[in-house]
């Protein structure tokens, strides 16, 4: 009976139809997406941290409200995505907890430190990009509610990142203090932006099995390629130099090389060694911790509130 | 100083600060949903300050941008409110001090619809339907807290003992204010009065909690003199600008 239902769960899958909440599908399929949701959810809430860190010191009023937005909308996928988890199974509060406790990852990209104001820039020039390669696969991913939030997601991270490379636009034009802070924030994002899509597809253990569920559409080396092809020839319009000595582009690919990809610091930013991993879990254990009373109280009183219209019911 | 580029600074300062005051909590708030809301109310605040200093900067007819009138000014030229730059402290005062201010803001807003100045009662129209909803959320979250838990209760007692001597400066009028009733620009601060108080009564009653009766007042954020709280604000908030003064970003 099982094996029948899996067969008939991967011909939907074939045939490119969507599963919805109350289809059934493999606790595998259902595991590897809350997993892949959650940790999802957890990188826009906890990159709320690096970006928010330069809202008040934002060098104009537009650039402040433009970041501001930009924070938010991070929230607002929070949002989806933690609902599009709540689909299979698993409420918030449990997410929560399982971040907080440092249980479940995020992307290690938000444990780098936000030192100057070009690297907001940078963030939404190489994170958000990097960031959209990997998610607009996702719109077509097998499973419904993940592919409807994911839409609604790239549509603001595209939006994102052109606001970003505007950003540093306007400091490659500007004095050469700017362009200075411009060129050290490429140099700290290049390498943490280039391990976003994650260990090459040798060293990927869930890779072959999410590419069958079509939960994944595309590798991650190619995807890293793509990207690196695609900001090679952004940087020349910032008039930035990438932090890598062997970029060259290979005739015979068809694509830019590029140098070896320090892994040990890859997996050390993972195990929670990274500058900043500390810093983030403890303002996320923080506000959660001194948000409780409010949540108590906001319960209390709709408790009291839902008493008193009953009592006033039966008067 | 011509008293009606005071008058619009005066409120765009209001705005502003309150604004960069609340944006602390982004990526801070107790709950995600309420993070949003704050951010929101703030970007609405920030965005009603950058109309305003455009007016007051062609009212003043010195070329002075937004920015400049935002970033480049000393502790002594900003004429916000003492209720807008206090500290956020818990959510409690938070919300306490928004409420404060959004009641005072949906009147005087209400109000500046009647304006002589075109401008301004666009603005006031734009920024009156953005107020209305912050006034309603503010409201809301008083009732909550005040309802909620024995400890949410005494957070907001402990919050109006430190917010209600900044509340008598937002419908006390300096002489910027008494010029600009007077010629039509600005509102007539005994209405002002009296509606803030009907709002915040009125919230208040149905919070279950009363207003505190007399006490004493604090001024001077209207004239430029401030708490200590403004001038670490102010660094924060001018640190680009000042490091690398006249660039582009």
């Amino acid at each position: 009976m099982e094996k029948n239902l899996e067969e008939i769960f991967q011909s939907r899958i074939d045939r490119e139809e969507k599963i919805e909440p109350k289809d059934w599908m493999p606790d595998d399929y259902r595991k590897t997406l809350i997993r892949q949701i959650s940790q999802h959810a957890h990188s826009e809430i906890v990159g709320m941290l690096p970006e928010g860190n330069w809202i008040t010191r934002a060098p104009t009023l537009k650039r402040k409200v433009g970041l501001m937005a930009k924070v938010q909308d991070e929230a607002g996928h929070g949002l989806y995505l933690y609902s599009a988890a709540e689909t299979l199974g698993v409420d918030r509060d449990t997410l929560f907890e399982q971040l907080h406790s440092g249980k479940a990852k995020y992307s290690s990209i938000f444990n780098y430190p936000t030192v100057t104001w070009a690297d907001i820039g940078a963030i939404g020039w190489l994170v958000d990009g990097a960031a959209i390669m990997n998610q607009v696969p996702l719109c077509r991913c097998s499973y419904g509610p993940y592919a409807r939030a994911m839409v609604r997601v790239c549509k603001e991270e595209s939006f994102h990142q052109r606001q970003g490379f505007e950003i540093l636009l306007s400091l490659s034009q500007g004095s050469e203090e700017q362009k200075r802070m411009l060129q050290s924030a490429v140099d700290r994002w290049w390498w943490p932006s280039v391990m976003m899509f994650g260990p090459s597809d040798d060293d990927s253990p869930n890779s072959a099995k999410s590419m069958k569920w079509k939960i994944k559409r595309f590798s991650n080396d190619d995807l890293r390629q793509k990207f690196v092809d695609v900001c090679y020839e952004q940087a020349k319009v910032l008039n930035v130099t990438l932090p890598d000595p062997d970029i060259k582009w290979n005739e015979e690919r068809g694509h830019y090389d590029f140098g070896l990809i320090d892994w040990e610091e890859f997996w050390q930013v993972i195990k929670g060694n990274g500058p900043c991993n500390k810093e983030r879990l403890a303002a996320r254990n923080k506000a959660w911790d001194e948000g409780a009373w409010v949540r108590e109280a906001a319960m209390a009183h709709a408790a009291k509130r839902k008493e008193r219209s009953n009592k006033k019911k039966v008067a | 100083m011509d008293t009606s580029f005071a008058y619009i600074l005066h409120l765009a300062d209001n705005a502003l600060i309150l604004g960069q005051r609340l944006s602390e909590w982004c990526g801070h708030g107790p709950i995600l949903e309420q993070d949003m809301a704050m951010t929101n109310i703030s970007l609405d605040l920030v965005g009603q300050s950058r109309s305003l200093f455009q007016l007051a900067g062609e009212l003043e007819g010195k070329g002075r941008s937004e920015d400049d009138l935002a970033f480049m000014r000393v502790e002594i030229d900003y004429k916000n409110c003492l209720l807008a730059e206090q500290p956020n402290g818990d959510f409690a005062k938070t919300i306490l001090r928004q409420f404060f201010y959004d009641a005072f803001s949906f009147h005087n807003y209400t109000a500046l619809l009647q304006s002589s100045n075109e401008q301004v009662r666009a603005i006031a129209e734009k920024s009156l339907k953005e107020v209305t909803y912050h006034l309603k959320w503010s409201s809301e979250w008083v009732i909550r807290l005040v309802d909620g838990t024995e400890e949410s209760l005494l957070r907001m007692k402990t919050a109006l003992l430190e917010l209600w001597t900044f509340t008598g400066e937002l419908y006390t009028p300096v002489d910027y204010e008494i010029k600009a009733a007077e010629s039509g620009l600005g509102v007539d601060f005994d209405k002002i009065k009296t509606l803030w108080l009907e709002e915040v009564n009125k919230v208040f009653d149905m919070a279950g909690i009363k207003v505190p009766v007399g006490g004493w007042m604090q001024k001077g954020g209207k004239k430029g003199i401030h708490t200590e709280h403004l001038g670490f604000l102010l660094a924060d908030m001018q640190y680009l600008q000042r490091t690398y003064p006249g660039q582009k970003w």
